[in-house]
C-alpha cells in the first residue's frame, strides 16, 4: 500500500539514480538512522554494548569488507582474522608511536596499512583461483599470527606479548581504554559504519563494482570485454582489506582494550566473518549487516536459554551452538544460497503487490 | 659423517614419516574430490569423529550422556563394558558408512549443480555439524586412543644405526617413533589398496568413470548417488585409519580436526586429482617443514610449521597453478 514506485516521479537522473528509489525505503533508512544515532546512545548500558551492539558494528565493518573481496569480486579469503590482526597491531603502534594525533587518524591509518598487506598478499589472485586461492589465503593467516606472536617490535616488548589500548578521547570524550562509557564505545563504531557503509554501497554500484562483479561472474570473459584483472582484483583487496583492517582497529582499541593475536584473531574469526556473510547474502551490503547481526545474535540468545532459562552446563550450550550455526549454513545453502538478503529482496516484491497481487 | 649432517638426516626422517600422516589426510580429500568433484573441508572433522566414535565405543560411553543428564537430571555414564579394539574399529567404520549415506541422502542430493565455492562452503557447515555432534555424543574432553599400537622410539634402529657415527659420542643412532613407522606401512597398504580396487573391482571402474565424467557415466546406467555414497564411505574409512594415528599420537581432541588445514597445501602441491600427488605433496611439506624448522627456525624464534606449508603451497603455486600432478586446468569463454 506505501511501498511502490507509483506516484512518485524522477525528475533528473540523480533522482532516478539513488540509492533508495521507494520513498518508504529512504524513510525508513532516515528513521534507522535517526534511532541509532538519536535514541539507541541514551539509553545503552553496558551490557548491551558489549554483548551486542558494539560486536555487531564492528563484525558488520568486517563483513562489508570480505563480502567485497568475496561476495563482488568473487576471491574467496580464508585470511580475515590475519587482516584483523594487522588492523589491530597497526593502531597499536600509531596509538603508542604518535600519542598527540587523534584516534580517529590511527584507526584510518590501520586501514591503509592493512589495506597494503592486502594488496601484497592478493598479488598470487592474478595466478591462482577459487579454492586454490582460498588456501593460499590461509598463508597470510597463520603467517601474520605467527609474526604477531614472534617479533616483539609489534607488542613494544610487553611481558606477557598481548597489546592493551592506551586511553584516547575523541572531542575530551575517552573511547578508549577503562573509563569508556558504553555510548562513547557505541557512538564511534556507529560513525565508522555508516561512513564505510555509504562507500561500500556507492563504490559497488560505480565503474569499479561493476569491473569487480564481471570478474566474479567469469574472469576471462571479463578480460576480453576490457576490465583489467589486475587493477580489479588488486582493488578489491586493496579496499576488502581497507576495511577489515578498520573492523580490526576498532575491535582491539574499542572493544577489547587488550588482545591476544592467536586467540582473538585465530582462524575461527576468518570462518566466522565469512559465515556472516554466506547467510547474510554473497554480494549485498544489508546482507553484510543481516549476517553480522544474525551471528552475533545467536550466541547471546542461545546462551540466555540454555544456560540461564534451563541451567545447562555452558560447554553442552556451546557444542549445541556450532550444530544450529554448521546446521543453518547447510540449509541456507540449500533452501537459498544467496542469504538473507535474498529473502529480504522477496518480502520487498510482494510487499509491492500487496494487498493485490496478480 | 658430520653431526650436523646426520641429525639433518634424523630430521628428514621424521618429516617423511610426519608427511605420510599428513597424505593419510590429503587422501580422503582426493577420492571426494575425484568422485564428485567437492571439496571436503570437513574430512578433518571426519577424522576427528570417527577417532571420537572409536574410543567412546571402545570405553562403552553412553552417546549424548551430556544432554540427556541434562534434560532429565540422571546420571548416565558408561554401559560398562570394555570392547576389543577390532570390533569397535569395525563398528566406527560401520558409523562411518551410515554418516556416508546421511550425508549425500540430506545434503549432496540437494546440491547438485551447485558451484563448487558453494558446495565447499556447505562442507565447512558440515564440518561445524559434525565437531558439535560429535562433542555431544562422547564429551570434548581429551580422550586417550589406545589400539594396540605401539609407542615410543624404536630400540632397534636405534642400535643398528649407531655406527653412522663412526665413533661420534654425540651421536646415538637414528631416534624414529615406531607409531610413526607402523603408520607409513598401513598408508602404503591402504593406497595399495585403494589403487587395486580402483583398477580392478566393478565399483572401482564406476567411480572412476564418474569422476571422468559425471553425465556420461549416467548415460551408461552407473547410479551417481550409490557412486557418492561410496567414495563418502571410503573416506569415512580413511578418515578413520587417519584419527587412529593422529589420535594415538596426540590424543583424541578438537585439534585433530585442524589437520584438515594442514592437509591442504599438501593437495595444492600435490595437485587435487592426483592420488600420488597426495603422497608426494605430504612428504614434500612433511620433509621441508621439519628442515625449514631445523635449519632456519632457531634463527626466528621457531614456530615456523604453523605456516611454512602454507607459503610453500602458496609460492609454488605462482609458477605451477594446478600442482604437481594435478590436470592441466583448461578455461574457455
Amino acid at each position: 500500500m506505501f511501498y511502490r514506485e507509483a506516484g512518485d516521479f524522477k525528475t533528473s537522473y540523480a533522482d532516478d539514480n539513488q540509492t533508495f528509489p521507494i520513498r518508504f525505503d529512504r524513510v525508513r533508512y532516515y528513521v534507522v538512522l535517526a534511532v541509532a544515532f538519536g535514541i539507541i546512545p541514551f539509553i545503552i548500558n553496558d551490557y548491551w554494548a558489549n554483548a551486542v551492539f558494539v560486536p555487531f558494528l564492528i563484525y558488520a565493518i568486517a563483513a562489508i569488507g570480505l563480502n567485497i573481496l568475496t561476495g563482488y569480486c568473487g576471491q574467496v579469503s580464508l585470511g580475515t582474522g590475519g587482516f584483523m590482526a594487522v588492523g589491530a597491531y597497526a593502531c597499536y603502534k600509531l596509538m603508542t608511536g604518535f600519542p598527540e594525533i587523534s584516534i580517529v587518524l590511527h584507526i584510518l591509518g590501520a586501514g591503509f596499512v592493512t589495506a597494503g598487506v592486502g594488496v601484497l598478499f592478493g598479488l598470487p589472485s592474478l595466478r591462482i583461483k577459487g579454492f586454490y586461492l582460498a588456501v593460499a589465503t590461509l598463508a597470510a593467516q597463520f603467517f601474520l599470527v605467527w609474526l604477531f606472536n614472534k617479533v616483539p617490535w609489534f607488542y613494544n616488548n610487553s611481558a606477557s606479548g598481548q597489546i592493551s589500548a592506551p586511553e584516547r578521547t575523541v572531542f575530551g570524550v575517552p573511547v578508549t581504554g577503562a573509563n569508556t562509557d558504553a555510548w562513547a564505545k557505541y557512538l564511534i563504531c556507529l560513525v565508522f559504519v555508516v561512513v564505510l557503509a555509504w562507500l561500500a554501497r556507492n563504490l559497488t554500484r560505480g565503474t569499479l563494482g561493476r569491473s569487480w562483479m564481471a570478474i566474479r561472474d567469469m574472469d576471462i570473459a571479463a578480460e576480453i570485454i576490457g576490465v583489467n584483472p589486475l587493477r580489479a582484483k588488486l582493488t578489491a583487496f586493496a579496499i576488502s582489506s581497507f576495511f577489515v583492517g578498520i573492523a580490526g582497529a576498532l575491535f582491539f582499541s574499542v572493544y577489547l582494550g587488550a588482545v591476544e593475536v592467536g586467540e582473538v584473531f585465530g582462524i575461527n574469526k576468518s570462518f566466522l566473518v565469512l559465515f556472516m556473510i554466506i547467510l547474510g547474502g554473497l554480494g549485498s551490503i544489508f546482507g553484510s549487516f543481516a549476517g553480522a547481526a544474525f551471528l552475533v545474535l545467536l550466541p547471546v540468545l542461545l546462551k540466555n536459554i540454555l544456560v540461564g532459562q534451563l541451567g545447562w552446563a555452558t560447554d553442552l550450550a556451546a557444542h549445541i551452538e556450532l550444530i544450529i550455526v554448521g546446521g543453518l549454513i547447510m540449509v541456507f545453502l540449500i533452501i537459498e544460497p544467496h542469504g538473507l538478503a535474498q529473502l529480504w529482496r522477496i518480502a520487498k516484491e510482494k510487499l509491492r503487490l500487496w494487498p493485490f497481487p496478480h | 659423517m658430520p653431526e650436523q649432517l646426520l641429525f639433518a638426516v634424523e630430521v628428514t626422517l621424521n618429516g617423511l614419516m610426519a608427511g605420510v600422516m599428513y597424505a593419510l589426510v590429503a587422501l580422503g580429500f582426493v577420492l571426494i574430490f575425484k568422485a564428485s568433484g567437492i571439496f571436503n573441508y570437513a574430512q578433518g572433522v571426519m577424522a576427528l569423529f570417527a577417532a571420537l566414535t572409536l574410543v567412546g565405543l571402545q570405553n562403552g560411553q553412553i552417546p549424548f550422556a551430556h544432554l540427556i543428564n541434562a534434560i532429565f537430571g540422571t546420571k548416565l555414564h558408561h554401559f560398562g563394558w570394555h570392547m576389543p579394539a577390532v570390533l569397535a574399529i569395525l563398528l566406527a567404520a560401520g558409523v562411518m558408512v551410515i554418516l556416508a549415506i546421511l550425508v549425500e541422502r540430506y545434503l549432496l542430493k540437494h546440491l547438485v549443480n551447485q558451484e563448487p565455492i558453494i558446495l565447499f562452503m556447505a562442507t565447512i557447515g558440515l564440518a561445524y555439524f559434525m565437531e558439535g555432534i560429535g562433542d555431544l555424543m562422547w564429551g570434548s574432553d581429551i580422550k586417550k586412543m589406545d589400539v594396540g599400537l605401539p609407542q615410543g622410539g624404536s630400540f632397534w634402529i636405534e642400535e643398528n644405526t649407531q655406527w653412522l657415527g663412526f665413533g661420534n659420542e654425540n651421536f646415538y643412532g637414528f631416534f624414529l617413533d615406531q607409531l610413526d613407522i607402523v603408520a607409513t606401512v598401513i598408508a602404503a597398504i591402504l593406497v595399495a589398496g585403494l589403487v587395486i580396487f580402483s583398477q580392478y573391482t566393478k565399483q572401482g571402474r564406476a567411480m572412476r568413470a564418474v569422476a571422468d565424467d559425471h553425465q556420461a557415466a549416467l548415460s551408461v546406467g552407473i547410479s551417481l548417488r550409490f557412486i557418492w555414497v561410496l567414495v563418502w564411505s571410503i573416506a569415512g574409512f580413511v578418515a578413520l585409519v587417519a584419527g587412529i594415528m593422529w589420535g594415538a599420537k596426540s590424543g583424541v581432541q578438537f585439534s585433530l580436526s585442524l589437520i584438515a588445514l594442514k592437509a591442504l597445501p599438501v593437495l595444492m602441491l600435490g595437485g587435487f586429482t592426483s592420488i600420488p600427488g597426495a603422497i608426494v605433496g605430504g612428504l614434500i611439506i612433511g620433509v621441508g617443514e621439519k628442515l625449514f624448522e631445523f635449519s632456519i627456525g632457531p634463527l626466528v624464534g621457531g614456530a615456523t610449521e604453523n605456516w611454512f606449508a602454507y607459503v610453500l603451497a602458496l609460492i609454488f603455486l605462482v609458477f605451477r597453478p594446478q600442482g604437481l600432478f594435478g590436470e592441466k586446468i583448461i578455461e574457455r569463454v
